[in-house]
């Protein structure tokens, strides 16, 4: 008799064809979306180019999303835009996964009290609303994109150096350290070869839920004026630009808006979809 | 009991310390001098400078100046805004009660709209979380602007005049909050309905709806009182944009002038405000934890 040590395949196709449209049509659209950011000629073209003549044109099918008021291609600004928006929010994420990583790691292996102290200060830090911590940190550094990169990413930090922090406190009572402790491993090959590797597991799926969390900001901050300046099209300068025109066009910020939407849904149920899976739980 | 309070009680002390004094590090680390901040697009003479430093009294040693900045937010003196050179506590109290109408408001409605999502329409409730969730509270004030207030015409477009401003942001507000609560309220009711005094209930032939408010919806109401906190973050954090959106006056467009005029001392007051209502907000949810579960009580 033999006993079956994985899954049967059949199981896992269902699954896979089980994987919900939503999974799919997230996933085709993240693609799109990064394809824009890299090659924002292939869909569209200029974005700074306006027409005094066709000012403020509802969507038709020369101009998909209409214009705005100086005439320009409301559809080519949000498909540019993806680089600049996408650029911000990746950095930002960027930092707060790589500040995160090492605070975490430090309040997990240092001392109880200074631990303590730490994860009790990410604790708070993360409960409080991350459009005033970034706005602390615009207001001593003063606007712009690199002020605004650095200032969502340090408000996203909390998030990342609790769950480090969370699992370096299990990884370092593991036998396995435990032993090459015992083998007398210097301190730094322990931290660096057992517990950073054993602490990384959750990391990405955070990560791509943290990115949702960047582009929320990003385009919130960036509508208050905090981000790049115009005429640059960012997704959050445009919808608060065409914010003015509402009255006569809705299309200017309303269409940006959704795209900044189904963007930050697209990232949500991917990362969710990792979670299961990483998780090892079945889709509901 | 009293030690749980006392104790919940210092650890709040402890943290609005923490904000004041990381409030008073950012002051210092601000780029610039502060008479160059105070001076702003003034007149800059040797004599000018002088002045500002005596009379803000920055000519004192760093720790001195701590320990007065400290003594003086105890008493709510937050110091003065360098832009426009009023007492901070004048500027925030002057807007406080927009922002507090407006913030009430909307978790009024968020927390009503839960509920009636998370008993009724139960099916919806995970997909509607996950939009509401996701789009930007901005995107939500756009779109009812466009619709209710141009299209329509059923509110007004900007201001504070009346109830009828205060619907489209307090439903703007309230929708990220309703989603999430109504996520967390539903899985609380479907864990409560799995469990035997649900189907004791059913077996003494109680209406399905029955069962829900009178047994099941105590048990789910304990993880939503959790959100408290978390919700208090939505509301703070929404009404800095949505009073932009819709043209309101009120603390959050205080911020934003603030930040944009790198006004630090309004800037900090208002964080450290926020640290306050925080701390008040988690120390009560922490002890309504205990009064309304009596498990909790025990251990």
């Amino acid at each position: 008799m033999t006993i079956a040590l994985t899954r049967p395949r059949t199981v896992r196709l269902r699954s896979l064809r089980l994987a919900r449209p939503g999974v799919v049509l997230a996933a085709m659209f993240l693609i799109l979306a990064l394809i824009a950011a890299a090659w924002p000629g292939l869909f569209a073209g200029d974005p700074l180019r306006a027409d005094p003549l066709h000012v403020l044109e509802a969507p038709s099918g020369t101009h998909w999303f209409g214009t705005d008021q100086l005439g320009r291609d409301v559809f080519a600004r949000v498909v540019h835009g993806a680089r600049h928006s996408l650029s911000i929010s990746v950095s930002a994420t960027l930092i707060a996964v790589g500040s995160g990583i090492l605070l975490g790691l430090l309040a997990g292996l240092s001392h109880k009290l200074a631990d303590e102290a730490l994860s009790r200060s990410f604790d708070a830090l993360s409960a409080f609303p991350l459009v005033l911590l970034a706005l602390l940190f615009i207001a001593i550094a003063g606007t712009g994109t690199t002020s605004l990169i650095v200032a969502i990413g340090l408000s996203l930090v909390p998030h990342f150096a609790r769950v480090v922090r969370a699992q370096t406190f299990v990884v370092r009572r593991a036998a396995y350290v435990t032993h090459a402790v015992a083998f007398g491993a210097p301190r730094s090959r322990l931290v660096l070869r057992h517990v950073l590797p054993n602490v990384l597991g959750p990391i990405p799926v955070l990560a791509v839920i943290g990115l949702g969390e960047a582009i929320l900001l990003a385009a919130g901050l960036s509508f208050l004026g905090m981000g790049p300046q115009p005429p640059s099209p960012e997704w959050g300068a445009m919808i608060s630009e065409g914010r003015g025109y509402l009255h006569i066009a809705w299309w200017a910020s309303v269409l940006p808006g959704l795209v900044v939407t189904a963007t930050i849904i697209s990232l949500t149920v991917a990362g969710r979809f990792f979670q299961r899976r990483f998780e090892g739980r079945e889709l509901p | 009991m009293i030690t749980a309070i006392l104790r919940r009680a210092g650890a709040g002390v402890l943290v609005l310390w923490a904000a004041a004094t990381a409030a008073y590090l950012a002051l210092l680390a601000a780029p610039g001098s502060t008479v160059d901040a105070i001076i702003g697009d003034g007149a800059d003479t040797p004599g000018i400078r002088a002045q500002i430093t005596s009379e803000w009294h920055l000519d004192r040693p760093a720790v001195v100046q701590y320990l007065d900045f400290l003594w003086r937010a105890a008493h709510g003196d937050l110091g003065r805004s360098y832009l426009l050179q009023r007492p901070v506590s004048d500027v925030i109290g002057s807007q406080l009660l927009p922002t507090v109408k407006l913030a009430a408001a909307a978790a009024v409605f968020g927390v009503l709209l839960a509920l009636v999502l998370a008993l009724v329409a139960r099916r919806l409730t995970s997909t509607f979380g996950l939009v509401l969730v996701s789009t930007p509270p901005f995107l939500i004030g756009i779109v009812l602007l466009s619709v209710f207030s141009f299209r329509l015409g059923w509110f007004p477009v900007s201001g504070d005049r009346g109830f009828a401003a205060l619907v489209l942001p307090a439903i703007t507000m309230g929708l990220p909050i309703a989603g999430t609560l109504a996520q967390v309220l539903r899985d609380g009711l479907d864990r409560a309905l799995d469990e035997p005094f649900a189907v004791t209930a059913r077996a003494r032939g109680l209406r399905e709806s029955a069962v829900l408010t009178r047994h099941a919806l105590k048990h789910a109401l304990l993880p939503a009182v959790t959100m408290l906190g978390w919700s208090f973050g939505v509301l703070i954090g929404g009404t800095v944009i949505i009073e932009q959106v819709f043209g309101r006056p009120g603390l959050g467009q205080v911020t934003v002038q603030a930040v944009n005029a790198s006004d630090l001392p309004v800037v900090l007051a208002v964080v450290i405000l926020a640290a306050a209502v925080f701390v008040v907000i988690n120390t009560v949810t922490d002890l309504a934890y205990l009064l309304i579960d009596p498990r909790l009580r025990r251990s």
